[in-house]
């Protein structure tokens, strides 16, 4: 059994839903999808107990009916997992993880100002990265946002 | 946050100490750092955004200029993802070639951070030698691609150029040169008194610190932290190639001294392999316009540390989403921890020593002002305005002084 099988194997074991959504892309490469409600339980089982313990960014998505934020976690062994989860538009509200990570602070920043994303929990601080008179209903990095249109 | 009484002096964004703009706002007590307010984002170019609107081929050489000295780096792990998605086979012969790119990258890189970390500590004269020696590889890096920076190697699919035994040649003896004085910089760095001295104890991050904060690179390894993504997760020829991953145990700057001088001995180790196995081959594999759906993350190992990218592809010939995390941004947050408590004559060494980048860090949303319809042309005088205006607001007031200097004059 390579090692993905083995985590993948664990994973299922802790949460048999995530049976249909975990794939093993390559090999080092493994994907999961989670609902919201999902999202802490496998985030913290991974970050804690399987030693992905590195938060190497988090990607925001357009899709564009819904937003997506991928966590990419990787592991000293060189695998890394995406762990993907979406959000309505209208409301994109997350828990921060700066309690697991308290690097991840910047990249949520980031997920603030591009995406318009709500991070529950997110300590007080400077916006990343645009400016501090950047009008407050415009995310750049949504898909209905052009640049010419809008600056 | 901070006590009333406590002095606050912002450095930044615009200052003559900082090479790149960034806002620095240091609580301090005397000498002693309270804290400090990092206020980053004055080099977002809207670099994500405008990689949606280009072609894969375009982007290439858009996400090559995310960051001058390691235009490389981005670049390879740009194609590293598009070429995974499109599941092109990369000839052998390519892969060696971009890593013996990305090594002499890393010579150049660490021996312009060693320069500048000299000159941080007032030793001009470490500053002098290793610039005038960064020139061997810098003209080899210009033999072979044409640039001393922004090397344009990289297509999908392969490289657009390739090293000839001449060449090779040229780089083996390059390396004599810079294997030679690297060895002098290893002396320098680890048996100098005013070196050891001055560096020791310093912008101190305890290995747990680094694993909390997420740190990466050289600044994590000097921590006693293993982690190298050309050994944890290889790509290019790295698999192929024996190198040690250079770690220290003294966790502060002169750690990431000691780690960034002896990685430039693991470069020449490296490049000196990928010559002699240098396979025969073609240069590139063919690469379609369009790249089917999917997404890929790469992962690359720049002079500073992991560098990311996430590309998602929608079977056009643009990228639906490419997400770019440069070292920097994930070190950043261990520079306000290791300044906390510290003096404030260690500021500029502590914020060098992470090797920061902030132009990599702050890609991301074009705002192209000549082509909208509300274009606004500022000129000079009104600039100067803004200028006094936006510094006032952070606390920032010459207006007295100015008045002084005016009665002094006319005085």
């Amino acid at each position: 059994m390579t090692q993905e099988e083995k985590i993948k194997e664990s994973l299922v074991n802790k949460f048999n839903y995530l049976s249909v959504s975990i794939k093993i892309v390559r090999p080092r490469r493994i994907s999961i999808e989670v609902s919201l409600d999902n999202f802490e339980p496998v985030f913290a089982y991974l970050a804690r107990d399987l030693q992905f313990s590195h938060l190497c960014t988090i990607t925001g998505l357009d899709e564009p009916e819904k937003l997506s934020f991928i966590y990419h976690l990787a592991a000293d062994s060189g695998v890394l997992i995406n762990l993907k989860i979406a959000l309505p538009k209208n409301s994109p509200t997350l828990k921060t993880v700066t309690p697991y990570f308290p690097g991840a602070e910047i990249y949520e920043r980031e997920l603030v100002d591009l995406f318009g994303a709500k991070i529950e929990g997110l300590p007080s601080g400077h916006r990343y990265p645009l400016t501090d008179d950047w009008p407050v209903d415009q995310f750049p990095l949504r898909k209905e946002w052009k640049a010419d249109k809008n600056a | 946050m901070h006590d009333s009484k406590d002095f606050k002096i912002p450095i930044g964004p615009q200052h003559p100490a900082l090479k790149e703009p960034e806002g620095f706002s240091v609580a301090l007590k005397g000498e002693k750092i309270l804290g400090v307010d990092i206020r980053l984002g004055y080099n977002h170019r809207g670099i994500e955004k405008a990689a949606e609107e280009r072609t894969y081929v375009q982007d290439i050489y858009l996400i090559e200029r995310v960051c001058g000295i390691c235009s490389h780096s981005h670049s390879t792990c740009f194609v590293q993802a598009v070429e995974e998605i499109a599941g092109l086979a990369v000839p052998n012969r390519a892969l060696y070639i971009r890593t013996i790119i990305a090594e002499l990258e890393r010579i150049h890189s660490h021996l312009l951070w060693l320069g500048v970390a000299g000159h941080e500590i007032g030793f001009d004269t470490l500053l002098m030698y290793s610039w005038r020696d960064r020139e061997v590889v810098m003209d080899i890096l210009a033999a072979i691609t044409g640039n001393r920076v922004n090397y344009g190697m990289n297509t999908i699919g392969g490289v657009r150029r390739d090293i000839d035994a001449q060449q090779a040649e040229d780089i083996l003896k390059a390396l004599t040169i810079l294997e030679e004085r690297t060895k002098y910089y290893i002396e320098v760095a680890t048996q100098e008194t005013t070196i050891i001295k001055r560096l020791s104890g310093v912008g101190v991050l305890s290995r747990e610190d680094v694993l909390r904060l997420d740190a990466v690179g050289p600044t994590a390894r000097a921590s006693g932290v293993k982690r190298d993504v050309r050994a944890d997760d290889p790509y290019a020829a790295y698999a192929e190639l024996s190198f040690e991953v250079i770690t220290d145990d003294h966790a502060d700057v002169y750690g990431r001294t000691v780690v960034r001088v002896k990685e430039l001995m693991e470069s020449y180790k490296i490049i000196r392999q990928a010559l002699k196995n240098l396979p025969t081959g073609l240069l590139t594999v063919r690469a379609p316009r369009k790249i089917p759906v999917g997404e890929a993350i790469s992962r690359y190992e720049a002079p500073r540390g992991e560098d990311v990218h996430y590309v998602k592809s929608n079977g056009t010939e643009k990228p639906e989403r490419v997400k770019i995390r440069a070292p920097t941004l994930a070190n950043v947050q261990a520079v306000k921890h290791m300044l906390r408590d510290r003096y404030l004559a260690d500021m500029p060494i502590v914020v060098a020593a992470i090797d920061p980048c902030f132009s990599c860090t702050d890609r991301t949303v074009a705002l192209k002002e000549e082509d909208c319809a509300r274009a606004k042309v500022i000129n000079w005088q009104a600039l100067h305005a803004f200028g006094i205006e936006w510094y006032k607001q952070q606390g920032i007031d010459f207006t007295e002084l100015n008045k002084k200097l005016q009665d002094r004059l006319k005085g």
